[in-house]
Order: structure tokens, then sequence, then C-alpha cells
């Protein structure tokens, strides 16, 4: 399964049409202890880099941005009892929503894991 | 320099601070203002001592009409203040400290405001309560944003028997956000229930009640709960909350937001303020709630403590997309609702507003033995209530206000076709005496 | 220590009611009463007392402890004050709203009369309005008078923007949106305000108003101003002044005069008012005289013959923004701090309040960081990054503080600071409790170098240590169950 980034810190893997969405472990770490995931609804539709849902620890709130153009399919529910799953497997178990694309050329607008990391000396 | 009391320094510490800072005038320190926009004028008068200060604020105070015996409310209501109130709420432990950002320095605060939005959620039966809002009529416009927020619809249905003033700060504040508010008429006094049926669908974010409302008159909102919710929208009920102390409460009858002005909890009425608002709402939804919100905890050895929490919510963090603007709150205001609370207690609530139904209901009876004096005839109604009188009132208020009596609020200024309508207010200060002279002065300036 | 309901035993009460002098009224129907009674405290007189009287011990305050919290102006909240504001308590303001009943309020409306000719005339505006509630409250009431002005001019709907530094206080963009306004937010330029060359670009006849705070949360008076507000008519859009920061410029420049047409001033900061703990505050607005006819209702004015009446159905004013005309009590403190002062005292103020914060600075900048090295105005904002490399941040050097007594700074704003700490002294502290304060910021850093572990470990002193506000955002605890 490919996996490919957005310069907002999110990360979507790939399983045929399916994208599954999450935060990466740098951008959780930077959160800190988060307290508060606002999933999207089943069925919401959303377009690449449009608000997907947000993210909130004690001292700072962030939008999550969807990697990809689709329509939200499932999502990770247990993340309203158990916030803290995002600090604890951001890139795993944390994972947000799954999408179904509507869009595969949009993936070139990505980045891959090395050009993330790359991008993570950046900053 | 000019010698104020309230600036310490003496011209040798000035001295000294000017050498520390490397120049040699305090003037210098604004040379960072561009000279050509300098002040040219600074027109305040010359200061004075503290105690011609307060004998200037005497002055002015005896400039207004003393002792008036006030039957009106209108959403401000003269009630007792225990005198522990004013004590322990002018410990300037309380009043000289700011927002607890710091809560290790700030228990105080905190467990004061914690224990004042339980006295909330009590009172109002209602899960979550923030720790206060500027007042009743801004916490009616909180509601309805909280209520656009929650549903993501764009209209708002308010009943006409909501104070005219919550409306209009209600209309005020949504002027600009694209959203429909439909008022309705009011039918006799109550919530034209025909009226709501025709408006009443899903792009409804929520309907607007009072109880009691601005006639008095009250209402039990369960079925109209019940029919809200059918259309996914929320109900909101601003409530007077010593009524509360008798009346169902806007849990029981299955409101989502309650929301009211807390001036009669321990707060005099001061031309108006401060007071606070409150709002309480269920626990679902607590994230979309205006305000500062205190939660329990524990610190490092595991001792209870408490802090502000949710604070993702607020303009200090999230700016344009905060659920509200508020940063300062009425925090005093709703301490002293708290110690009011507290002082008069469970018992005393309910008797404080038997009391005050008590007082009403017999002001009621005496002024309907006056000539072509009525009421509406289905209300039930609590401390306040509307009376037709035979003439204007305009004019027979005016006339009793020079006899030393508000005799209450008429209402053809505020309700098109009620010029002959008075609500009056009696709360447990007024006296069967001053309750008598009403019913005789207003008798005297209806025959006249 | 124990809640208040942990206290309760049933059938104590705090105070005794008044006897009834009428007949017992007949019942309500059983559906429009409570079932039970709600569960309120169930205490006496004294342990209520004992019990609130400990807990105010529990604060630390201005009147027990320096507190140079940055952008609050937590100045001496002079005691007379009070006993003024008490004066006026017994006045319900329905009176006023009588027909004729003006003619009985005289006093209380004359004040908020002259109250807001004062600040009119320290703020450079035309007319004031006493009625919003707080600093945000007089943002809010503020974008919209700017949005009835628009609209009046048949551009209700091209206005859709209001323009605010990313050095904005908070409020600043969160009254716009609640207003109605998308954002615009300019970046902050190395010399500590907001890029003038961005700004321009930022602008267009789009822009209905532009926000600033002057001088800015950096403490610092941003000297393109004019140029700033020149631009802004150029485009038709009105300059709103965030008066937050009022203090430091009384008598020395008003912003009506260097282009402001909107300003909003906290009486809680710059005139004495106490903060009661997070409120009530008190945000009038003073406008400039384009901007009058869309004032909230009721809005008090003054007859050719003297006499204070009210106006209360123009309809091109923007409405009502609160109950009745704002938060009199706290006026009323603040008339009495103005005239008390007087012209040479609120002057006074502003030039010690610019002494003693530059004083701060140059004494603690040899130990920490100071981004933005220039002549500040009330306040200097440093940042904790050199501490950091110990790993120390910014609220350990506020926790440290806590244990020395003193009330922490403003940590991590402004948000263009990292591990910012924003000092504003105010003029009522004394040279003495400046130095005192000094040392303690000196010891912090020196500790931070040779013993970080102290800055974690605190507060220790403290009813509480640090405490856990994860658990607290998780769990949602907020009201006492039961």
């Amino acid at each position: 399964m490919s996996m490919y980034f957005t310069k907002e810190h999110e990360w979507v893997k790939i399983d045929g049409t399916t994208g599954t969405v999450g935060i990466s472990d740098h951008a959780a770490h930077e959160l800190g202890d988060i307290t508060f995931v606002e999933l999207p609804k089943t069925g919401a539709v959303v377009k690449q880099f449009g608000i997907l849902g947000s993210i909130e620890s004690v001292k700072a709130a962030s939008d999550i941005f969807s990697p990809v153009s689709g329509t939200v399919v499932t999502v990770n529910d247990i993340l309203d009892s158990t916030p803290e799953r995002v600090n604890e497997s951001a890139e795993n178990a944390g994972w947000m929503a799954e999408l179904k694309i509507s869009d595969a050329s949009e993936l070139k607008n990505l980045m891959t894991r090395e050009q993330y990391d790359d991008y993570l000396k950046t900053l | 320099m000019n010698d104020s009391h309230y600036c310490p320094h003496t011209a040798k510490d000035i001295r000294e601070m000017l050498s520390a800072i490397g120049i040699a005038s305090v003037e210098e320190l604004f040379a960072p203002i561009p000279a050509e926009l300098r002040a040219t004028t600074f027109n305040i008068p010359p200061g004075m001592s503290e105690f011609e200060t307060f004998s200037r604020m005497q002055a002015i105070a005896g400039e207004n009409s003393q002792g008036m015996i006030a039957f009106i409310g209108g959403g401000f209501y003269d009630h007792i203040i225990p005198a522990a109130v004013d004590h322990l709420a002018g410990r300037s432990e309380f009043y000289t400290a700011y927002t607890p950002y710091q809560p290790e320095c700030s228990q105080g605060t905190l467990q004061a405001l914690f224990e004042y939005q339980t006295a909330i959620c009590r009172l109002t039966g209602l899960d979550v309560s923030n720790a206060s809002l500027y007042d009743g009529a801004t916490a009616c416009a909180e509601a309805a944003m909280m209520s656009l927020r929650v549903t993501g619809r764009t209209k708002i249905v308010v009943d006409g028997c909501v104070s005219p003033f919550s409306r209009q700060v209600l209309k005020t504040y949504l002027y600009n956000l694209n959203v429909d508010v439909i008022e309705l008429e009011p039918l006799d006094g109550l919530l034209n229930r025909n009226g709501l049926d025709e408006v009443l669908d899903d792009s409804v974010a929520a309907v607007l009640v009072q109880n009691p409302n601005f006639f008095g008159c009250i209402e039990d909102f369960s079925q109209l709960a019940v029919q809200v919710h059918g259309v996914g929208a929320l109900l909101v009920s601003s409530v007077y909350p010593i009524s509360l102390g008798m009346l169902k409460s806007p849990g029981e009858m299955g409101v989502d937001i309650a929301i009211g002005d807390g001036q009669s909890l321990g707060n005099p009425l001061s031309f108006g303020g401060p007071s606070f608002g409150f709002i309480a709402a269920r626990k679902s939804l607590i994230r979309n709630m205006p305000g500062r919100i205190v939660g329990e905890t524990v610190d490092r050895n595991g001792t209870r403590g408490y802090v502000l929490t949710l604070q993702a919510r607020e303009q200090h963090i999230k700016r344009h997309r905060a659920t509200s603007n508020i940063c300062s709150n009425q925090g005093l205001c709703a301490l002293r609702g708290l110690i009011f609370l507290s002082a008069i207690g469970k018992d005393g609530l309910a008797e404080l507003a038997s009391l005050n139904r008590d007082k009403a209901e017999y002001a009621k009876s005496k002024l309907l033995t006056i000539p072509g004096v009525t009421v509406l005839q289905s209300a039930l109604t609590f401390n306040e209530f509307t009376l037709f009188l035979p003439k204007d009132a305009d004019n027979v208020v005016a006339a009793l206000l020079e006899r030393g009596i508000a005799a209450g609020v008429p209402l053809g200024q505020y309700y098109e076709g009620s010029e002959k309508c008075l609500a009056v207010t009696v709360t447990e200060k007024r006296t069967r005496k001053d309750i008598d002279l009403l019913v005789r002065e207003l008798e005297v300036a209806l025959c006249n | 220590m124990q809640l208040i309901y942990e206290q309760s035993t049933p059938g104590r009460h705090g105070i005794r009611l008044p006897a009834s002098d009428v007949p017992v009224a007949p019942a309500l129907p059983a559906d429009l009463l409570r079932s039970e009674a709600a569960k309120l405290a169930e205490i006496s007189e004294l342990d209520l007392v004992r019990h609130f009287t400990n807990l105010s011990r529990r604060n630390f305050s201005v009147d027990t402890n320096f507190y140079p919290l940055g952008s609050c102006t937590m100045k001496y909240n002079a005691k007379v004050l009070e006993n003024s504001a008490a004066l006026f308590a017994p006045f319900h303001p329905m009176t006023a709203l009588l027909p004729g009943g003006a003619e009985f309020c005289q006093g209380t409306l004359g004040l908020l009369y002259d109250l807001g000719q004062l600040l009119a005339d320290i703020t450079g505006m035309d007319e004031v309005t006493t009625q919003p509630l707080a600093g945000a409250h007089g943002e809010m009431t503020g974008i919209l008078l700017i949005s009835a002005y628009h609209a009046a001019r048949g551009n209700r709907a091209k206005k859709k923007y209001v323009v605010v530094p990313d050095s904005s206080h908070g409020t600043n963009p969160a009254s716009a949106a609640i207003a109605g306004y998308e954002i615009i937010t300019v970046p902050t330029a190395p010399y500590g305000d907001m890029d003038l060359e961005l700004f321009k670009t930022a602008m267009n006849d789009e822009v209905a108003a532009v926000m600033m705070t002057c001088p800015n949360t950096l403490g610092l008076f941003n000297p393109h101003i004019k140029e700033v507000s020149d631009i802004a008519h150029c485009h038709d859009a009105l300059m709103y002044y965030d008066g937050a920061n009022l203090n430091a410029i009384m008598g020395k420049v008003k912003p009506g005069d260097v282009g402001f047409d909107v300003v909003h001033v906290n009486l809680h900061k710059t005139f004495g008012t106490p903060h009661g703990g997070g409120g009530p505050g008190s945000g009038p607005v003073g406008v400039k005289k384009s901007l009058i006819p869309f004032l909230p209702q009721p809005r008090i004015v003054m007859a050719a013959d003297g006499a204070i009446h009210l106006e209360t159905a123009n309809p091109e004013a923007i409405g009502r923004t609160a109950n009745f005309f704002g938060n009199f009590g706290v006026m009323a403190k603040a008339y009495s701090y103005i005239i008390m002062l007087g012209r040479e005292g609120l002057i006074e103020v502003s030039e010690l309040a610019v002494l003693n914060a530059n004083y701060l600075k140059e004494k603690l900048k040899p130990y920490y960081d100071l981004p933005y090295d220039m002549t500040c105005m009330h306040e200097c904002v440093f940042s904790a990054s050199r501490q950091l490399e110990h790993g120390v941040h910014a609220i350990d050097i506020a926790k440290f503080l806590i244990d020395k007594g003193y009330h922490p700074p403003t940590v991590y704003f402004p948000m263009i600071v990292k591990e910012a700490i924003m000092i504003e002294p105010t003029e009522t502290e004394s040279k003495a409790t400046l130095d005192a304060f000094i040392e303690v910021m000196i010891d912090a850093a020196q500790t931070t170098e040779c013993n970080p572990q102290a800055l974690f470990d605190a507060p220790l002193t403290m009813p509480v240590s640090r405490l856990d506000e994860t658990k607290a955002a998780r769990e949602q605890k907020i009201c006492c169950i039961g």
C-alpha cells in the first residue's frame, strides 16, 4: 500500500480506489496531547486540500485538510472517546476517515514518505 | 511631574530609571510617535482629591430621583441581596484578579466558577454551563449563534413574547450573517402556536422562547420541545432564575439551551449593569458553547484542582473560527450569583419564589378591584403580570412617576396596539403597604 | 478544598427571608412546577463566609501580588472607585425608559453623557456609546457600525473583508467574523509592526475595515500608522482602533488624529476599574461624525437646555447591543478615576507606564531574548528561546515566578513571538517592586542554566502543583455531579 503526505501533515494510504486518511506522527507530536478529533460525516464529499475535520489539543486547534478528493465512506469514531489514540499511533490506529477517491491523478500533488521527511527537515 | 498618589515614583526613582535606560527625560520614550501625530489638545479637567471625587459622585447620584417605589421589571428585578454577597465578592483577592490563565495561583476564582457552573446546571436542569456571558440579551444572541453552528441551518424563530431588548440585540448580532429571523406575534400574551406551526420546518436552527415571558406569563414548553426536535431544531429558553425556585426547569421541559440574565441573583440594579448572562445546555452541545468553561482535574500529586478547559473553542486560540468573540466576561457578577444562591440555599430559593408570587397575586387581586382594570384572562403568572387599563398606560405611568411610584412598564412602545397594557412587577421587597399605595394612586390616576 | 456542595447539610440556610405580609396564593398547576427543588448549597452564613474567604486566599490578585500580565493592564484599582459605584446600586434602568422617566435619572444619564465626552476627548472621537459590555463586545459593535456605514452608502454586499495584523488580539478576527466578515491577516515586518508593503498588496476596495492595536501587542508604536490609515481610506475602508493599549498614549496621541474612525476603550484596563477575576469589563465605542447616525439605541443625547434624554427610535441605528446602557457600575468607577486623576494625572499615567516598561526591558535584556529591540510603550515582549536551549519553556518560567510570589506575565502571546513573555508592569508599581521582580526574573534565567529541574517542578508553594489540562479537556467534568 502506498502512502502520501501533504505539506499540512496529513497522510493518505491508498488501497485501490480507497484512501485512508490521518495526520502524521510529526503533526501529532507538535500538537501535544490531543483532546478532541472532529471527524467528518459519512457520505460527506470533500475536495483535495478542503477541510475534512479538525483536531484539538489543550492549547491548539488545527484543521485537517483532505489529501485527496472523494466521499467519506467510514470514520474512525473510536477517536470520539479516545482521541489519545492519535498520539499513540498517528499513522496507523489513529486514522481518521476512509474515502472513496474520486480523482487518483491528484496523488501527484502529494509527497512520498522520503519527500515528506526531507520537507520536515526544512521546517 | 504631577504628584499623584497612584503613581509611586519619587523624582529620584525616575532619575535612576532614566539613567538605567540611558536617556535624559521621559519624553524621549515617546520619540517613536512621529511629531506630527502628537496630540495638540487634551481637554480633560484638572484632577482632584479622593474626597472631592467622592463628593462629586454623591452629588451626581443625588440628581436621580431617590426612593422611587418601583413595580418595574422588564429583565432587571429588585431583589434582596444578603450582606455576605457584598462582603465576600468585595474581597479584593477576587475582584482585583483577572481571568485565571495561571491555574495554580487562581484556584479561588476557578473553584468558585466551577461551583457557579454547578449551581446554574442544577437550577436549569441542564448538563453544562459556561463561566458567564455579558447579560441576558447577549446570551440570547449567543444561544442563537450556537444553534446556527450546531445545526448548520440559517433560520431562527423567536417568540414575540421574548423581551424586546433581547430580540433587538439578537437582530443586531445577526444583521450581517445572512440569517432569517422570524418573529412570531404574541397571541394573548402567549406563544402563538398556530403561527409557529406555519413557520417551523427543517430549515429552522432554533426556536427561542422566554419563561416567564415579557408579559409575565408562564408556559410549559414540554410539548413544544418535542415539536421542535421533530424538525431537528433546538429549543432555546430564556428564564428568570428566581422563578426557577418554583417553575418547571428548562431541562425538565426538554429545552436544549437555557439562557438568562443573572442580575436577580445578588447583583444590584445599578442602572442596568454589571449583571451577568448565563447559558446552560445539554452535554452534547458543549463544544459549541461560547466563552470560558472551568473543568475539574488533578495536579501532579493527584490533588483535585480546576482549570480553564476546552479553550481550543475560544478566540485566543481559534481566532476568527472561535465559537464566540467573548474574552472578558462578567466573572465577579457570576461569583455574586453563586454566593447569593448558596446563601439562599435549596429551600430558600423555593420560599423566595413563593414569596414573590404571593405578593404579585395579592397586588393583582387588589388592582383588579379598580373599575375598568382587567388582566389577560388565560395567563398564569409569576411575579410580573400585564394589566389592561381603561386609559393609555404611558400617561398613567408618567403621572405616577411624579408621585414617586414607578407603576410598571407600559407595553405600547414594544407592542403595537398595546397602548393600554401595563406590565407590573412585584418582588419580595415590596410590602403590602407599598402595594396598597400603588392601588390607591393608580385608581386616582385612572379616575382623573 | 471541599466544594460548597460537599459542605451542605439538608435544612440549613445562610439567610432568613422577610416574613410574608400577604395571603398565600393558590398554587399553580403541577405541570408548570419543577418536580424537585434545585440542589443548591445548604450552609450556614458563617460556613458560607469561611468558604468564600478561604477561596479568595487561593488567588493572586493586584492587591496581593505584582501582576504584570501583558495586554491586560493590571494596575492598582483605587478603593474610592468601589465606593463611587455603590452609590448607584438602587437605580433601576427601566425608570429611564418609562415615559417621562429620563427626567428622574438625570444623574446617571448625565454621568454616561459626561463620560462619553471625556472618552471622546481622550481618543479624538466625536461621540461615544457606552453600551458595549467589554472590549470584544466593543469590537463587534464597532465593526457593525462600520458595516452600517458601508450599507448606507450602498456598499453592503461589496465590502467583505476585514484586515488584521498577525500580531492582533484573537478577539479582533473573532469579532469581525461574528459581524459577518472574512479575515485577511497581514504578517509582521522585522520592524515589529504590520508589514506595510504586504498591507498595500492585501488592500482592495472590498475591504470594509482595518483593525489595529496601537501601540501593538509587541508594545510598539507603529510609525507608519498615518500611512496605513491613508491607504485604508483610499480604498474606502475604515480604521478600527483596539483600545486595549490606550494606557500608553493618553494625552500623547489621539487615535482620532491619526486616522482612526472607530475606537473601543477597555475601561477595566486604562481607566482603573477592577478586572473582577475575568470581568465585568466595559468597552465603550467612540466614532467619528460620519458614524454617529448608526450608534446603538438608546442613544444618550443632550438637549439645548442641558437636559439629557434618550433617542430610542432611529431607524439608521444598528439596533441594540446590550440590555440597557452598558455596565453602568464599571462606568461610574471609570468616571471617578478620570475626574480624580484629571488632565495631568492621566498624562502621568501614560508616561510612567511607558517608563516602567522600558526600565524592565533594559534591565532584563541581558538575560532574555528581545526579538524587537527598540523603545517600547507600556509593555515589552521577550522570548524564552535562549532558555529553551536548556529545555525550559516560557511556561516553566511562569510557574517559577508563581513560587516567588509573582503573577506571571502573559506567555505564548503574541503568537508571532516564539515562547513569548509579555510584561506589562503598569504605572502604579514602584521602582522597588520592579527591582525585586527583575531580581527574580534574573534568578529564573540563572536557574535555567544550573538547575532547570527546579523550573520544571514549580510551583511547589501553591495549593496545587501543575494541573493536568489534558485530563480536564478529555473528561469535561464541568460541574459537581450529585
